[in-house]
């Protein structure tokens, strides 16, 4: 492609980008007349360099365009819905030619006829007689809009033919508005340079490698005492520091970048639908490294037509509702700690919950049981599922086969975040959060197996050491899978050297255990290691062909040893090791949580158990220190009791089933394991073995009592089932005197 | 014409490459191991500074295992991608081939091998055995999904 070519058209496209904006933005300030003046400038270079090069098509597209834009300008002509419409067709047809020649240096075929037809009925005064276009798909690189025009019966064609080669004969005149955008131009030239991304990138390559070296440097300098060795690579280890900065400057753009497109979408979206939409955007100038803001332009667009499209409401609903009749979808970007947040949020109905209840049943992804237990916020993520999409039908809008998930997992793939919030009636948002970088990332190095792997920074929120020390909280068993009760939050834990191996560990209880607590699609969950090692910085490289398909790996590194290690991509763990389940870990945590918020006493947690083959218990959770699972071989025999030892000390157990006189009592040694809720009450632990954990449930609990037997404290209605309430006290009291011969005695550690 | 092959050893078979695909071969070098990954990625080698894939030529051509104590060596080959090492007992020369001297693989190799060797060259009192290399890499990636 010749120079000049290849020149116009990068030039023409910045242009165009900031056209589309100024277009829509002219709309809502008509009387701004520097706008129109550079809207008018814009497409009149376009025209005059079409016609130096020979672009025949172009050039006649872009005078009938300048010519209305000129008639605007003189204020011959006012702005109107319809008018900016047909500017905004004829600069994708522009566009649409440009990009053609790109592609093959050639103009593509078409004609235009209508199109420039309908700008010379603006410039005749004639209000367009011709009806409105009809609702045309979405104006998209993809869609030619010229086969949408070419619907409408044009009112006037002959005179447009021969209109437009006499205008075109006219050579690019050097009039003042050129020359002031030569000298515009030529300040801001003076102080920026164009560099091809290419070359950015080699050398973001190259800062890498040196960043790498630099590492080992560090590590074979570290023993040593030579001063000027010592500070040489001090002064090293700072240039690059500096070198790595600044390189990674040149990469940063701002996000407004992403958003060009997005005012002329929502105007479309808006006049497609009839709904009236506002876009605001406010961080613009918040920067990004380059590779991750062209992985996120798409999934923010998705996001913005999914606010307009299924968020915001048509303006009659929304007056009825109170609400102003222009929704508005406001785009925030900004830095925080070492990230970009984005978060699209409008001011529409909010996401229906029973909508997404309901298409999450119908697709399969969920049951209606499953559903009943969840809570809204459990619900919407389902939303993230592939295969789902609220639409009710595939509109040409917001369909493409582009669902929440493809974003989510394109947003993850670039190392961040995404989270969803709605407020029924009041709105929704969307939230993202991506590390500034992606080829240089800080990475906390831990050891499992033998070996290290590195963790992303962006999803650690904490480090958590359980020493194991009989007393103090540790790893609990619920519903078979570990978890950690963390500052009341149930944590489920995950051992990275069992899911490394492709099994389930579960041996918890008594260690001491190092747990990296971490952070996928919006839960956390605690990542078991065997060892920390320290925080550093990596140079991401990517995996290789043979290794992409392994989920709990996002790529590899070099560490300052020279040897290989590989980055754990925390979604990917989070989901292979089938994190415990959601549903219930996330109630009891949040029934936890929530305890201290409750004002009616009657409000209980409790846990509900089975003893027996079917009879339901309950005791109140505040009462339980511990869920444990033991196995048969973990009971011993003294004095004729049954105990185990348990964390340094030897308990009693107690078999609740045995206990109530169950008749026939089903051999322990027949099972491999047995759950136990273990008591602790001033210094004295006792187990007590049920036949099933089932639920933990927060609830207003009303006791009848007088219904119940010797050791319970009466019934209850719990989860609306009829369940007896352990009289803890009493069952341990008289279990213990019993066989102590009504001496209740303190159990002492053996030395 | 005649083809230029670099060859190796693995599991007693001499098999050649051709040796415009090599990049380079070099000694035994530390290899971090990859879980989860299927059994034909040994683990990971730092080529002056590129992560290179190390596949294990005896897995992949369904041949016995390594001895315990085997320190194989890799002959590094261009892909697309970036390069790859493949493992093997032992490094031979470059050898030309008379073309003349082709054929189909011997019966004698396993199935999976079969499918990897397209044929064989005669030479004096042994075969070598064609790899075909862009097979030998289209191996599948993790073992647990």
């Amino acid at each position: 492609m010749d120079d000049l070519l290849r020149d116009f058209l990068t030039e023409s496209n910045e242009n165009l980008e900031q056209l589309d904006r100024d277009i829509v933005a002219l709309e809502r300030r008509p009387d701004d007349p520097t706008l129109i003046h550079g809207i008018f400038r814009t497409i009149h270079t376009i025209k005059g360099t079409c016609g130096f090069i020979g672009l025949d098509r172009l050039e006649a597209v872009a005078h009938a365009a300048e010519s209305v834009l000129g008639a605007l300008r003189e204020d011959e002509l006012s702005i109107s819905d319809a008018l900016i419409t047909d500017v905004l067709a004829a600069v994708d047809v522009i566009k649409l030619i440009l990009e053609t020649l790109e592609r093959t240096e050639q103009e593509p075929a078409g004609d235009d006829s209508v199109l420039i037809a309908r700008l010379e009925t603006w410039l005749r005064g004639e209000r367009a007689h011709a009806p409105e276009p009809p609702a045309a798909p979405v104006v998209d690189r993809k869609v030619t809009p010229i086969h949408a025009m070419a619907a409408v019966p044009a009112p006037a064609a002959n005179a447009a033919t021969s209109a437009s080669p006499a205008r075109a004969a006219e050579p690019a005149s050097p009039e003042s508005p050129a020359d002031a955008t030569g000298e515009h131009r030529a300040s801001v030239a003076d102080s920026t340079l164009r560099v091809h991304v290419n070359l950015l990138d080699k050398l973001m390559t190259l800062v890498g490698e040196l960043v790498l070296d630099r590492n080992r440097l560090i590590q074979l300098t570290a023993g040593q005492d030579d001063a000027s060795v010592t500070s040489a690579v001090q002064h090293l280890n700072r240039v690059t520091s500096d070198l790595q900065e600044a390189v990674m400057k040149t990469r940063m753009q701002p996000i407004g970048g992403a958003w060009t497109k997005l005012p002329r979408l929502v105007r479309d979206l808006a006049q497609m639908s009839g709904k009236k939409l506002q876009l605001e955007m406010h961080g613009a100038e918040t920067e990004l490294d380059r590779q991750i803001l062209q992985a996120i332009t798409d999934p923010l667009t998705h996001m913005v037509r999914n606010s307009a499209d299924h968020g915001v409401e048509m303006p009659d609903v929304r007056r009825a509702a109170g609400k102003p009749a222009h929704g508005t979808i406001r785009l925030n970007a900004y830095h925080e700690g070492g990230h970009v947040i984005i978060e699209v949020r409008d001011d529409g109905a909010g996401i229906s919950v029973e909508r997404v209840r309901k298409k999450a049943i119908d697709r399969g992804l969920l049951t209606r049981e499953t559903a009943d237990t969840l809570s809204d916020a459990q619900i919407l993520r389902y939303i993230f599922e592939p295969g789902f999409s609220t639409a009710e039908k595939l509109t040409n809008v917001s369909g493409r086969g582009v669902g929440m998930d493809v974003v989510r997992t394109n947003i993850e793939r670039i190392g961040g975040q995404v989270d969803l919030q709605s407020t029924p009636g009041q709105g929704a948002a969307v939230r993202v959060k991506i590390p500034l970088t992606l080829a240089i990332i800080p990475a906390l190095v831990v050891l499992a197996a033998g070996q290290r792997y590195a963790i992303p920074q962006v999803n650690l929120l904490e480090l958590v050491r359980v020493s194991g020390i009989a007393g103090e909280p540790g790893v609990e068993m619920l519903h078979g899978a570990p978890v950690y009760r963390l500052r009341g939050r149930l944590l489920p834990l995950v051992f990275l050297d069992g899911v490394l191996a492709a099994r389930d560990t579960t041996e918890a209880t008594g260690r001491v255990l190092n747990i990296v607590v971490l952070q996928a699609e919006g839960r956390a969950f605690g990542l078991v290691v065997d060892g920390l090692s320290d925080s550093e910085e990596i140079v991401v490289k990517p995996l290789g062909r043979h290794l992409q398909g392994i989920a709990a790996f996002a790529g590899t590194t070099i560490m300052g040893d020279g040897s290989v290690a590989l980055i754990l991509d925390v979604p990917g763990l989070a989901r292979q090791a089938r994190v415990v389940d959601d549903e219930h870990s996330r109630e009891a945590a949040e029934q936890l949580q929530a305890r201290g918020a409750t004002t009616s006493a009657n409000v209980r947690t409790m846990l509900v158990v089975q003893i027996g083959t079917r009879d339901r218990a309950a005791v109140e959770l505040a009462r339980v220190s511990r869920l444990e699972e033991f196995r048969p071989s973990n009971i011993e025999y003294s004095s004729g009791r049954a105990v185990a030892q348990y964390r340094g000390d030897i308990i009693p157990l107690i078999r609740l089933s045995e206990w109530f006189g169950h008749g026939t009592v089903e051999d322990l040694t027949s099972r491999d394991r047995f759950p136990v809720v273990v008591h602790s009450h001033h210094g004295r632990t006792v187990g007590l073995i049920v036949d099933r954990i089932l639920d933990i449930v927060e609830q207003e609990v009303t006791v009848h009592r007088g219904r119940g037997g010797a050791g319970l404290l009466g019934t209850a209605s719990i989860q609306g089932r009829v369940t007896d309430l352990l009289d803890l006290d009493r069952i341990i009291g008289e279990s213990l005197a019993e066989s102590e011969g009504g001496e209740v005695v303190e159990l002492e550690a053996v030395a | 014409m005649s083809a230029q092959y670099s060859t190796f050893l693995v599991d007693g078979f001499l098999f050649g490459v051709d040796v415009r695909r090599v990049q380079e071969v070099i000694r035994h070098q530390d290899m971090t191991p990859v879980p989860l990954a299927s059994p034909v990625v040994r683990g990971l080698i730092n080529l002056r500074g590129q992560i290179v894939t190390a596949l294990d030529l005896r897995v992949r051509l369904g041949l016995g295992a390594h001895a315990a104590d085997a320190r194989p060596m890799n002959v590094v080959v261009r892909t697309d991608e970036g390069a790859v090492a493949l493992l093997v007992d032992e490094i031979g020369d470059v050898l030309t081939v008379d073309p003349a001297a082709w054929e189909r693989a011997p019966a004698t190799l396993p199935t999976t091998a079969r499918a990897l060797i397209p044929g064989a060259y005669k030479l004096d009192g042994r075969l070598l055995m064609q790899l075909d290399v862009d097979r030998v890499l289209e191996t599948d990636a993790a073992v647990a999904a």
